[in-house]
This record gives structure tokens, C-alpha cells and sequence, in this order.
């Protein structure tokens, strides 16, 4: 087994970013995406907080069950999902739909979940992409599997799997950052470090410096980097793939960012937060310093700053005129698939639900 | 079930654990997909030695040492079978398995449904459970009341060396998620292999014909009510479960209304365990057919005793006995 140099794996001891917060170039110019790139990580990422304010909007509107913002982290996870290939494997949560409607899931199907008609609207296999994980951490260890499994048929498939910084507290992420490094499987772990895990504040989570700092006591390279700055996270995430597509493991990325909304709509983060701190976060937001670079680079102009607006206001509207129909709904679904066929006792249940809908 | 269950086994005596050992081998060997992992199954070929020289055979790459961590075991297990493996793991005692239990009920029993059956998860998770070795703590759990409450999963025990062997291909070739329990104090007895297995997956078994009354168990309880059966003084016809989800209404019904008499036994504790869904159902299903409540010989509802002491938990012929002349063959006995 090779020994490698535990100083190689730690991250750098300030987050790396390549766009600082007001859109000035942080001088590591040589590692910033091609222009295209950034123009297609701003385009997501308008039309990515479009869908979501759309989402929170629906569960006013009573069509949603619950929906829980990613509002401000949109960099994280259009940064992540542009940095994949079609052939890798996506893990998300709950909390990254607007990853999945980057994936190029129907946003429809992203919120099946969340509307509450079935507990998963797509084919996972179609987009490459995992169900949804609610009970959080437990994702890493699929993906750890799956990496594994890819990696013994020979294939070059990577699996992103995306957690929190609550998350990094549940024994599975130990042992899935543990098993991946022995295993040298092709995954990697974007923590996105949004400060609160509900209303628990990273402080209470963790002694460690940074969560990135982690990567090394697994024998993984952690990296530390700006949240907020798409082109970063795309640059990390494009360099860790890399790494693991040929052979070289798995990778910790902790991304620092911030949830501007609450948990979701049911939550009330002033009883654990100040409005300040919401502030302060809002001056370094994804979307507005991409947005200055890229004018100030003449990658953008305000027509196409129209354009794109209007991208994400048609999306948006077709997404309240599909939801606004009601959800086709076959009670007898809910026996179809605990097995690959029926039981005799769940079909004996199945006619007895199908019995009493007779009759009412 | 798979192509290669066709293929004629040789007639041998073997061990539970050498029978097991042996189908796995045989899986390993019929389909590339499977692989088997888990702690010391590798090089040392587990600690009761059920994955024997199997990484010698088949490689590090099919067969091989995972870190210590069930949870990671299984949750790692869930993402192979996402890419088309049929992993087959092994949880090394009962009770170590409970680390794993979110990975099992939330996930690998539940993602084919959550999935609408796009995901199909193959894995059959091996665990040695119950008592009558001198383990100590954590060694001796009967575990099977967690798993058959969690819908979505098939819970398989056998009784037999060729039951284990048959029944652990058939879990192999099971597209659903099989918990799959082996009675360990079971493993070393011997027994001949036979060249097809004695029932169908789902099918519970009479493993001995009697007129009076109907024992019911499964894994190493068996062995306990084939001899109760030769030392009562009544006729006993023994059902062998063999797979406790699907419960094989069918086979049981059928053996308590001609008996019209029946006692359910099991080393787990009783108070909500398994014995109480068999009783259930018999009597909902039995009930103009019985002469009496249907009885239950159980371990006791407390933590596994300690080795020195588990004889006096574990269902013996003597408590089976009992329970029987409980069964009012004489209307002028007062049951207490």
C-alpha cells in the first residue's frame, strides 16, 4: 500500500476561491472555467433560485407538502452538477433540487417527493441520479457502493454525493469517508457547509477548524473552498473527478456558503438566528458576483442578463401550470412495489383497499 | 432463481457451514454479479468459517475484508446492487448487526418501492443469530421480529444443512432483499445434501407427519421439536417455517385444522415476537378447527441471559412438553 504524505491531503488554511465576493478575479486566473463555462454556471444558476423561489411559492399556494430552500447555495450545486459527466452518479438530498433540475430531471418529477404523491418521481436510472436521501448521511454509503461497483466492472463512472455540515456528525459519513479511502472508490463528498443543520449551528457540530480538515485523518485529500463562487466549486469538483476517474480515490470538498431561507417553509429562523448574519451573507451571493464578473469581462451583457431572467420566468411558469393540476394518484400503487411481485398477503390487502373503494 | 439450481448436487454429508460455504461457492461460481464481503470473510474465511478459501477461489475483488462498520456494510451493499452486483454479506453476530438497522429499514428495504421498482436490490444479508453456543453478550440475539416488521424484505431460517444450502442460492436469485438467519448452533451438525431443494422459496415445510398436534418453529428450534415430537406421548406433525416473510398461510393453516392443535416456538423473546403474528393469523384463519388457544413456547422477555445461565431461557423438550398437555386434551384439566 502506498503511504502518502498526510500535508498533501490537507486543505489550504483559507477557502480557495477564483471570484471574489464584489467579482474581481482572486489571481488564480489560470484556473478559472473557460467563458462559456461561467456563462452556462450563471445561466443555471438563475434559472436553478428561479425554480426555487417557484417551489416556495407553491407551498403557500397549499401544492406543495413542504419545500426546503436552497436559496444562496446555488453555486454549490449548479457548480457540482456542470463538473459531472452523464455517466456518473448523482446522490442528492432533499435540499438540492435545484442540482436535480440542473441534472435535467423534470422539475415535476424533483418535487414528487415533496408534493407528496409518491416518495420519488424519476427514474433513477434515466439521469444518473439517486433518490432523493432524507434521512441524511445515509447517501454516502450508496455512493460509496455504487463508486466501488463501477470501479470493479472496469467503467470510469464517478459517484458526487452531496451532504451537509449536519450531516459530517452521522456515524454513516464516517464510515462511508472511511470505507471510500480504503477502498480507493471513485467518489466524492461535497459538504455544503451552510451553517445550520435545521437551527443547530456548525459550533455545535463540530471542534474541528474545518470540516475539510477531516479528509486527512481518512488518508483523503480535504478541500476547502468558497461556496459562493461557482466557478470554484465547478474548478474543485472538475479537478476531484479528474482525480478519481483515473484511479486516484475519493476526495472531501467542503464548500463554505449559507442558507438565506429557513429550513423550509414550516421553519422560523429568527428564534435561532440574527437577520444580520442573513445580511452579510447576501453581499456575497453566487449569482451577483458572477454576474459582475462576467459584465465586467464582456462575457455578459444586459441583454442576455434579459434573456436568461426570461429563461427561468417560463420555466418557473410551466412548472405552476404542471402543478397546479392535481397529482394522478392509484391507491393501489402503494402494494405494487414492496416486492418484485406481490405477495399473496399484500394482495389479499390490495383487494381489500380495492374493496372498500368499491363501496364508498 | 438461477439456472445453475438445476445443476445436480452430489450426494454428500456436510456440515450447515460447509453447506453454506458451498453455495456460495456454487453462486460465485454460476453468476459473475455476485460478490461476498464483510468482517474477516476473506482471508480468514469468517469466524464460523462459512466463506472458507472462497477468496483464495474466486479473488480479492469478489470475495474480500470489509473495514468494521455494518452500517457501512450494508449501505455499501445497497449501492453495488444499484449498479447490477448481488452482493452477499455477513453480518458476523445477531446483535452486531443492529449498527446497520437504519441502513436496512430505511433503504434496502424500502428503495424498490420508493423507486416505483425501478431499483431492484439483490442482497442477501447473512447473520448468525441465536443462542445455545456459550456466547456471551451480543452473541446470541434472535433478531427476526426487527426484520419481518420492516415490509419489503424476505426473512429466510433454515433448519437443515440442505435447507441452508438451498434456501441461501435461492436468496441469492431473489430479486428482493433476503435477511437471511443462520441458526449457528446448527452449523456443525452434519446432514446429507439433497439434489433439489425440499420446497418451494416461500414454503414452509412438514417435516414430520402427527394426528394431535402442530409444532411450529424454524431454524435451530427444529431440531428441538422433532425431538419433543419423539418423546410425547401424543402425535406431533412439525412444521419447518423455512421463510418467515411471505409466511406460507397456506401450508400452516391447512396442518392446524387437521390437528386442531397447535404450540409456536421460538428462542426470541415472546412478548410481541413472531410467535404472536403466527398465533394471530392461525386463529383468524383456524379458529372453528382448534380445541384450544394455540399455545407459545418462547425465551423469556429479557435481555439474552448470560452462557452460564441461557439453559433455562432457551425452548426446551421438557417446556414444549408442558405446553402441550396445556392443549386440553382432557376437558377436566384447569389450564392455570
Amino acid at each position: 500500500m502506498t503511504v502518502v504524505n498526510p500535508d498533501a491531503l490537507l486543505p489550504s488554511p483559507h477557502p480557495r476561491q477564483l471570484i471574489d465576493a464584489d467579482g474581481r478575479p482572486s489571481g488564480l486566473s489560470d484556473e478559472l472555467p473557460a467563458a462559456e463555462t461561467l456563462l452556462e454556471l450563471y445561466r443555471r444558476m438563475v434559472v436553478g433560485r428561479r425554480f426555487d423561489s417557484q417551489a416556495t411559492a407553491l407551498t403557500k399556494q397549499g401544492r406543495l407538502a413542504v419545500y426546503p430552500s436552497s436559496r444562496g447555495q446555488e453555486a454549490c450545486q449548479i457548480g457540482a452538477v456542470t463538473a459531472m459527466a452523464d455517466r456518473d452518479w448523482l446522490f442528492p438530498t432533499y435540499r438540492d433540487s435545484m442540482a436535480m433540475v440542473s441534472r435535467g430531471i423534470n422539475p415535476v418529477e424533483v418535487l414528487t417527493l415533496l408534493r407528496g404523491d409518491w416518495h420519488c418521481g424519476y427514474d433513477p436510472y434515466l439521469h444518473r441520479t439517486a433518490t432523493q436521501c432524507t434521512p441524511l448521511a445515509t447517501n454516502t454509503l450508496h455512493a460509496v457502493g455504487l463508486a466501488h461497483a463501477a470501479k470493479l466492472a472496469g467503467e470510469d463512472t464517478v459517484a458526487v454525493v452531496l451532504i451537509g455540515d449536519g450531516a459530517t456528525s452521522e456515524g454513516d459519513t464516517h464510515e462511508a469517508l472511511n470505507i471510500a479511502a480504503v477502498w480507493q472508490a471513485p467518489v466524492i463528498f461535497l459538504v455544503q457547509n451552510n451553517g445550520y443543520a435545521i437551527s443547530v449551528p456548525l459550533s455545535k457540530q463540530t471542534r474541528a477548524a474545518h470540516l475539510a480538515d477531516k479528509g486527512v485523518g481518512y488518508g483523503m485529500p480535504g478541500v476547502l473552498i468558497d461556496g459562493n463562487d461557482a466557478a470554484m466549486v465547478h474548478a474543485a469538483m472538475t479537478e476531484a473527478i479528474e482525480r478519481a476517474r483515473s484511479g486516484g480515490g475519493p476526495t472531501l470538498i467542503e464548500a463554505l456558503t449559507y442558507r438565506i431561507e429557513a429550513h423550509t417553509n414550516a421553519d422560523d429562523a429568527s428564534r435561532y438566528r440574527e437577520a444580520d448574519e442573513v445580511t452579510e451573507w447576501l453581499a456575497r451571493d453566487p449569482i451577483d458576483r458572477l454576474q459582475k464578473y462576467l459584465l465586467a469581462q464582456g462575457i455578459l451583457d444586459q441583454d442576455e442578463i434579459a434573456t436568461i431572467a426570461a429563461e427561468g420566468e417560463a420555466k418557473a411558469e410551466r412548472l405552476r401550470a404542471a402543478m397546479n393540476a392535481d397529482a394522478e394518484l392509484d391507491p393501489a400503487e402503494i402494494f405494487a412495489h414492496v416486492y418484485t411481485e406481490p405477495t399473496a398477503n399484500l394482495r389479499r390487502q390490495a383487494a381489500q383497499l380495492a374493496a372498500e373503494l368499491e363501496e364508498s | 432463481m438461477t439456472a445453475a439450481l438445476e445443476t445436480a448436487v452430489e450426494q454428500q454429508t456436510v456440515t450447515m457451514a460447509g453447506a453454506l460455504n458451498k453455495a456460495l461457492a456454487d453462486e460465485l461460481r454460476a453468476d459473475q454479479r455476485v460478490v461476498v464481503y464483510g468482517e474477516d470473510v476473506g482471508t480468514l474465511g469468517g469466524v464460523f468459517r462459512v466463506t472458507d478459501k472462497l477468496a483464495a477461489e474466486f479473488g480479492d475483488a469478489r470475495v474480500f475484508d470489509s473495514p468494521l462498520a455494518e452500517a457501512g456494510i450494508v449501505g455499501t451493499a445497497i449501492g453495488m446492487a444499484m449498479h447490477g452486483l448481488r452482493p452477499v454479506v455477513e453480518m458476523q453476530f445477531d446483535a452486531f448487526s443492529y449498527p446497520a438497522f437504519e441502513q436496512v429499514t430505511s433503504h434496502l428495504a424500502k428503495l424498490h418501492n420508493r423507486s416505483r421498482g425501478k431499483i431492484t436490490l439483490p442482497v442477501v444479508i447473512r447473520v448468525p443469530y441465536g443462542g445455545g453456543i456459550g456466547g456471551v453478550e451480543h452473541h446470541s440475539d434472535s433478531s427476526e421480529a426487527y426484520w419481518v416488521h420492516t415490509p419489503g424484505l424476505r426473512v429466510v431460517a433454515p433448519a437443515t444443512a440442505s435447507d441452508a444450502y438451498w434456501l441461501l442460492r435461492q436468496a441469492i436469485g431473489s430479486d428482493d432483499p433476503v435477511i437471511f438467519l443462520e441458526p449457528k448452533r446448527r452449523y456443525w451438525a452434519k446432514e446429507a445434501l439433497t439434489e433439489a431443494p425440499a420446497a418451494g422459496f416461500d414454503s414452509a415445510l412438514v417435516r414430520r407427519s402427527g394426528s394431535d398436534v402442530t409444532l411450529i418453529g424454524y431454524g435451530a428450534m427444529v431440531g428441538t421439536l422433532l425431538e419433543t415430537a419423539e418423546a410425547a406421548d401424543v402425535s406431533c406433525e412439525v412444521i419447518d417455517l423455512r421463510t418467515l416473510t411471505p409466511f406460507d398461510d397456506e401450508t400452516v393453516a391447512a396442518s392446524v385444522r387437521r390437528t386442531g392443535r397447535a404450540v409456536v416456538v421460538h428462542e426470541a423473546s415472546g412478548f410481541a415476537g413472531y410467535g404472536a403474528e403466527v398465533v394471530a393469523r392461525l386463529t383468524e384463519q383456524c379458529f372453528h378447527h382448534l380445541h384450544a388457544p394455540i399455545g407459545r413456547v418462547t425465551g423469556f422477555d429479557i435481555p439474552y441471559p448470560p452462557p452460564m445461565l441461557e439453559e433455562h431461557h432457551l425452548p426446551s423438550v421438557d417446556r414444549i412438553l408442558d405446553a402441550i398437555d396445556r392443549l386440553q386434551f382432557d376437558d377436566t384439566v384447569v389450564v392455570p
